[in-house]
């Protein structure tokens, strides 16, 4: 018998065919355990973070035997999440950070220059957003119904970490390691009036004061030690703003403020250390920065005297300079403005639920499991955060890795916390004002100019955004 | 009654058609339905997760005042046409001296090409050290002979032409092209150029740029196509076209709105007014071209 090559060629493809469909089966299967929900769970968290997170999770797939959570460290979350979410094949749980320091570690052997540190910070400001632009494409489970049904509520949380979750009435994740902002003092360079969180400035006014007081130039007019630079490490180019008093947007009147009177000051006072230290000089200074997670970051390699960071930094400091001196307080405030005591830039990493989710119910499980004060410390501890829930246990605090934890604890319970607003526009708006302000420190223009600018393409784009996802009538 | 001719050839076709099957589908699904949705789609407001809304042509509209993308278009184009004819010059010179007959030809032409085997990201980092402008290679090779050195990734002056340097290095590929294709002149015409007693630089203007004219001309365009796609680079060494947008390009301006700030629609706006830039200027300068091209060698 003779077999025609035309049936020789069906047969490949037919065989090529069958292979590739037996394959995603396998695969298919390799994913799914015998009488057990298999709840995916995709986080940008990897190294340390991730390993917190996965001991959590070993918790409690062996405290039952229904569920089994399977947790993956992703890269590019967002985009991913958002493509799987409108494919309709998305994770049971994704995971959104707030500060994607996990991203810095996980970069940290490539990050060699300052650029590098610039794109994964890109990375963590498009990640700031999501919570906005997410629920407003209805893309997002309401967990108030399974929180209220489970007597979770608002109370039992540091209120801001509740907030910053709702939108429109939902509750569109569920809190998990928190952010708050103080600034860290490395005493070596503080004079000795100046070497507690009393005797630190309190106002702006005083830090500035400060800051010509112990910053060196070298001979050739070269910055050796800034005692304060705000482009350092420039992670919250939007917030400046929030510490005299400002807002960037009105959600009464679906207007933003950017060009407003106290972030016209703020911007100008951010300006005024370029002029103080010289244009290209802190050009020249900054290049010579590593990378944050590095022995040459500026505040560890002694570089700048004071930096405002979150409340990770002291395991940074642990980790890449363990023997710096250091203590940290709140961010000084001007001093016409007493009101503002206890501002700092807040923010969660949340926990949610996309729609098409598989699994809602076994997902919630977990979540709930995540948000009792056992798994909730555990995971905080590890990762060097403070709790988001409102009660904590004394032995949290003992036992904290951070020696300055509970001033971090009382800062996230500060009546002025900074958050960035809920607008589905905001990477864009974030990218603009780090614009405006670089052209503010090269002196290119004036703030009260670069902000109007930003105020006048910002808004026609954020009203064209409301009538797109029918919150502003066209 | 079928020829045992027809049939074979039926049978033929049908198998080159099935063996073509996978490529054809491919490009149906992969790539002419993404390119026509993306044609639809620059006529809507879509952010991927809430389906398109048709706004005419408002993109468009938004393009042409947009300031960011004129800047975008302005830095594409001062990149592309400087990139393109240093690195053609930066080629042709290589390729001219790694065709002459010297001992360990073989090392040098490895030695030249390498550049353009580093991946990008490679690159970037490597540059950005070099760049750096406090403790970077070229500052302190320029402090240490008295010039002052510019911050060369901080400066709006300079950021761009960091890129165009790093161009001019990569240049390997087209390099090795116009080696073939130096290699590929009729030893003859040099011959008789030789009889006629043409100097170097004659021999050079009269034979060798000429025969070398279509691989200048394909490279040129291929440069240019590449020029203004530019995106890799400047995007890990300079996010968000910083310095104050100096190195904003085009495609990362395309880049950020489609997958940062989810406006699809914008983004296919923009890739489609690219797409008919290039197409006019590919095409113009394949028009160009009839003047200086020779292809007839006979």
């Amino acid at each position: 018998m003779t077999i025609s090559r035309q049936t020789i060629t069906v047969l490949t493809l037919l065989l090529l065919v069958g292979y590739a469909v037996m394959g995603l089966e396998q695969t298919a299967n390799r994913e799914t355990l015998p009488n057990k929900v298999t709840v995916t769970y995709w986080s940008g968290w990897t190294g340390d973070e991730a390993e917190t997170q996965r001991k959590v999770i070993r918790d409690f797939n062996n405290s039952q035997d229904k569920i089994f959570v399977k947790f993956l460290s992703i890269s590019g979350l967002r985009s991913k999440a958002l493509l799987s979410i409108n494919g309709g094949m998305p994770p049971d749980i994704f995971h959104t950070e707030e500060t994607d320091i996990a991203s810095f570690a996980e970069f940290a052997g490539m990050s060699q220059a300052r650029g590098a540190e610039q794109f994964l910070q890109r990375d963590q400001r498009a990640e700031e957003t999501d919570i906005a632009s997410f629920a407003d494409a209805n893309a997002l489970e309401d967990l108030l119904p399974m929180a209220t049904r489970d007597g979770i509520k608002r109370s039992d949380y540091i209120p801001i970490y509740w907030d910053l979750l709702s939108y429109d009435g939902k509750l569109c994740g569920m809190p998990m390691t928190p952010v708050s902002t103080a600034m860290h003092y490395n005493r070596k360079f503080l004079p000795p009036n100046v070497q507690n969180a009393s005797q630190a400035p309190k106002t702006i006014e005083e830090l500035d004061a400060l800051v010509d007081k112990i910053s060196k130039k070298r001979p050739d007019g070269s910055l050796e030690l800034a005692g304060f630079l705000p482009g350092e490490p420039g992670w919250w180019k939007w917030a400046w703003g929030y510490f005299f008093g400002g807002r960037l947007y009105d959600e009464k009147t679906q207007k933003l403020t950017i060009n407003s009177p106290e972030n016209i000051r703020a911007f100008d006072w951010v300006g005024s250390y370029a002029k103080r230290f010289g244009v290209s000089q802190v050009q020249t200074f900054q290049s010579g920065f590593g990378n944050f997670a590095s022995p040459q970051n500026a505040f560890m390699g002694n570089k700048v005297a004071s930096v405002l960071q979150g409340v990770w930094m002291a395991n940074f400091i642990h980790l890449f300079n363990p023997k710096m001196d250091w203590f940290a307080a709140p961010f000084p405030i001007p001093s016409d403005r007493p009101d503002l005591e206890g501002a700092n830039v807040v923010g969660i990493d949340a926990i949610l639920i996309p729609k098409g989710a598989k699994h809602v119910d076994a997902a919630w499980e977990f979540i709930r499991y995540q948000q009792t004060q056992k798994a909730m410390e555990k995971l905080c501890a590890g990762q060097s955060k403070h709790s988001p829930l409102a009660k904590v246990s004394e032995e949290f605090f003992q036992l904290h890795s951070n020696k300055e934890i509970r001033l971090f604890d009382r800062l996230a319970r500060s009546k002025n916390p900074i958050t960035a607003p809920k607008l589905g526009i905001w990477p864009q708006v974030a990218d603009e004002l780090s614009n405006a302000l670089t052209e503010i420190n090269l002196g290119k223009k004036s703030s009260s100019q670069a902000l109007t600018e930003v105020q006048n393409r910002m808004q026609p784009l954020l009203d064209k955004y409301l009538i797109y996802v029918g919150k502003k009538k066209p | 009654m079928k020829s045992p001719r027809t049939h074979f050839r039926k049978v033929e076709s049908i198998n080159g058609y099935l063996f073509a099957l996978p490529y054809i589908f491919g490009f149906l699904a992969l790539t002419a339905y993404p390119v026509l949705y993306s044609f639809y789609l620059s006529f809507t407001n879509y952010s991927v997760l809430k389906s398109p809304q048709w706004v005419g042509i408002e993109n468009y509209r938004e393009l042409f005042t947009d300031d960011v993308f004129h800047t975008a278009i302005k830095n594409t184009f001062i990149y592309m046409l400087t990139a393109v004819p240093l690195g053609t010059v930066m080629a042709i010179l290589l390729a001219l001296l790694l065709n002459t007959k010297v001992r360990g030809m073989a090392f040098y032409r490895t030695l030249f090409f390498i550049p353009s085997l580093v991946p990008l990201i490679a690159t970037a980092m490597l540059w950005m050290w070099v760049f750096n402008g406090e403790y970077g290679l070229l500052n302190d090779g320029l402090r240490r002979i008295g010039v002052t050195a510019p911050n060369w990734m901080g400066d709006p002056a300079w950021a761009k032409w960091t890129l165009v340097i790093m161009a001019v290095w990569g240049t390997g590929n087209a390099m090795v092209i116009y080696l073939a294709g130096l290699q590929d002149i009729p030893q003859n015409l040099y011959e008789a150029a030789d009889l006629d007693g043409a100097s170097p630089w004659k021999k050079t203007k009269a034979v060798t740029l000429p025969m070398l004219s279509p691989v200048i001309m394909f490279n040129g365009i291929m440069g240019m196509i590449g020029g203004l796609q530019q995106f890799a680079l400047p995007y890990v060494m300079f996010p968000g076209g910083a310095p104050a947008r100096s190195t904003l390009f085009v495609s990362m301006y395309l880049f950020d709105n489609a997958f940062n700030n989810q406006r699809m629609g914008f983004a296919s706006a923009i890739g489609w007014v690219m797409f008919i830039i290039t197409l006019i200027l590919t095409l113009t300068a394949l028009k160009v071209s009839d003047k200086f091209v020779v292809y007839d060698r006979s």
